[in-house]
């Protein structure tokens, strides 16, 4: 059984992102770059369900311009069997996106697709959602547990109230949530294994899709500032200042 | 003029209090709205749902398939029902966050995620990078709007009007692929997290869920919910659901009581509109003071009991 394992390249969690002054968007130069951290927990799952022998093929599958390579070699890293690049230098939105994995999704014959719930940057926890839509299939999103057994998948999901558990049929979406596992450490061999996996590059036009109407973003602009408050030196001074804001 | 649809979502047989707030959103983008209801009875949720200023009709989409919140078969009746409707409108909870989007890809649009202004019918403001960068986006009116919006950004409507209910069915192709098993819910007799005035939130300083207690017991003197960071939920001090932050809740309380949290991008996310966060911390380096209204440097095994104490 194939699962399908959709990567991002984003800003690393650890950067404190800076918007531009002309407000036209974020500084992404010379910023340092990672896969995202959900999306790493998706490759993860993968590698542990192949090791567990219910999956047998892992390919990674990324959407950007050159440096994403980058991303699909940590992929490939991780355990991945090979990779697809979909070429594209521009802005690429959820359902754009999602156009393209359903129809990566359909062509592999995959039965699993697996992605971050979010990815860091646009923050929209959409695409996982809209490939599962687009194909019609089953969808278990912000998974902290997946048991693939036969044909279906029992998903432990996170959800507002507690733990929510879901049977799903084959083929279905999963997106990961954070608990799901701890993302393993690259080693250097398995860095240097990865350098011969094969990573094959496709366009939008060979999956045959068009990218569509989008969301057009006309300016970023930076969070109003907290202003920094005041430091109290004792619990008495702190009930005070409660007190006299009304607050306690 | 827009002719708004809210989802709106049913906790425990209960209208969930977010409801209010993205009909308050509704109300910003101007125009007639109407909230539709689904699950297996959802009358007492109905009556709450019609109650809320601004709302002219209700829905009640009732049927046995309904009774769980599954984004599979909810879809396809809120893409059936969206025809005639300029926004389709969710909250952004992890049932939002689920159903919205395979809404908006079978209607074919682009999804607006986390709405926190409306500055038109097709102008929002929406957080990107943790809420570190704002953008505001202009979606194209046609066939129509799908979002999610931010319950922290908004204040819930007052609950005195008097909108017609009424039952609706589907005959949209409902899926067999996805069956709800069981939903493990934490009982609790506090505020929700997402509703209450005032949260105390402790992190990973607390060391074990047992050293957790003083946080409930100080919760408890305040009327407080009790909220967790990140690595105290992945310590397995507290559960899943009391995470505050960037991919936990998103919450607004009145006063935020950190303590022990030391105020990581992610958790700081998650607080940004608290009107007064305190934090109690023995780093006096910690980043949760950049953005604290008081700040006290302390031991908080001994600093929490002592303010419990002298409230």
């Amino acid at each position: 059984m194939k699962a399908l394992v959709s990567v991002k390249r984003v800003v690393d969690y650890n950067v404190r992102v800076q918007v531009k002054s002309d407000g036209s968007g974020v500084i992404t130069e010379g910023v340092k770059h990672s896969m995202n951290p959900f999306d790493e927990i998706a490759m993860e799952e993968a590698v542990r369900l192949k090791e567990k022998g219910k999956l047998t093929e892992i390919v990674a599958i990324t959407i950007g311009g050159a440096k994403n390579e980058e991303t699909l070699r940590s992929a490939l890293a991780f355990g991945a069997d090979r990779a697809i690049h979909i070429k594209e230098e521009g802005d690429v939105q959820p359902l754009t996106a999602a156009r393209a994995f359903a129809a990566a999704l359909k062509k592999e014959g995959a039965q699993v697709f697996f992605a971050g719930k979010q990815a860091i940057d646009d923050d929209a926890n959409q695409t996982g959602q809209m490939v599962a839509a687009l194909l019609d299939i089953a969808q278990a999103t912000f998974a902290s547990k997946v048991e693939l057994d036969g044909g279906k998948a029992v998903v432990t999901r996170e959800v507002d109230a507690g733990l929510e558990t879901l049977e799903v049929d084959l083929p279905a979406v999963i997106t990961t949530d954070l608990r799901l596992n701890e993302p393993r450490y690259l080693k250097l061999p398995d860095i240097m294994k990865a350098k011969k996996k094969p990573i094959e590059t496709v366009t939008f036009a060979d999956l045959g899709v068009e990218k569509g109407a989008a969301l057009t973003i006309s300016k970023t602009s930076a969070p109003p500032k907290r202003s920094k408050g005041i430091m109290v030196k004792t619990v008495d001074e702190l009930v005070s200042a409660l007190k006299s804001k009304g607050l306690v | 003029m827009s002719k708004i649809l809210v989802i709106g979502e049913i906790s425990d047989g209960k209208l969930n209090s977010g409801t209010a707030k993205v009909v308050a959103a509704a109300a910003q983008i101007k125009g007639d709205i109407t909230v539709a209801l689904f699950g297996a009875d959802v009358s007492a949720a109905a009556a709450d749902a019609a109650k809320l200023d601004g709302v002219t009709k209700v829905l009640k989409i009732e049927s046995a398939a309904n009774a769980n919140p599954l984004a599979a078969v909810y879809a396809p009746q809120i893409v059936e029902l969206a025809a005639g409707y300029s926004h389709v409108l969710f909250p952004g909870t992890a049932f939002g966050k689920d159903t919205a989007p395979r809404v908006a890809a079978r209607l074919g649009v682009q999804q607006v995620s986390d709405i926190m202004v409306a500055h038109s019918p097709t102008s929002f403001d929406r957080p990107t990078y943790a809420g570190n960068a704002i953008v505001t986006v202009e979606a194209p009116a046609a066939p129509a709007i799908v979002a999610t919006v931010r319950l922290a950004s908004f204040t819930a409507v007052g609950s005195s009007a008097n909108a017609a209910i009424e039952s609706a069915s589907s005959s949209a192709a409902l899926p067999s692929h996805t069956r709800f098993v069981k939903l493990e819910a934490q009982k609790s007799e506090r505020p929700d997290l997402q509703a209450a005035a005032r949260v105390v939130s402790g992190g990973r300083a607390l060391g074990s869920s047992d050293a957790f207690k003083i946080i409930y017991s100080l919760a408890d003197k305040m009327g407080a919910a009790v909220g967790a960071s990140r690595a105290a939920v992945d310590s397995g001090y507290v559960p899943n659901d009391m995470q505050v932050g960037q991919t936990g809740k998103i919450i607004a309380p009145e006063l935020y009581v950190a303590a022990g949290i030391s105020g990581a991008i992610q958790h700081l996310a998650g607080i940004k509109d608290a009107r007064t966060i305190v934090a109690i911390n023995k780093d006096a380096e910690a980043p949760i003071f950049e953005v604290a209204d008081f700040g006290l440097v302390a031991d908080l095994f001994t600093a929490v009991p002592e303010l419990e104490g002298k409230l």
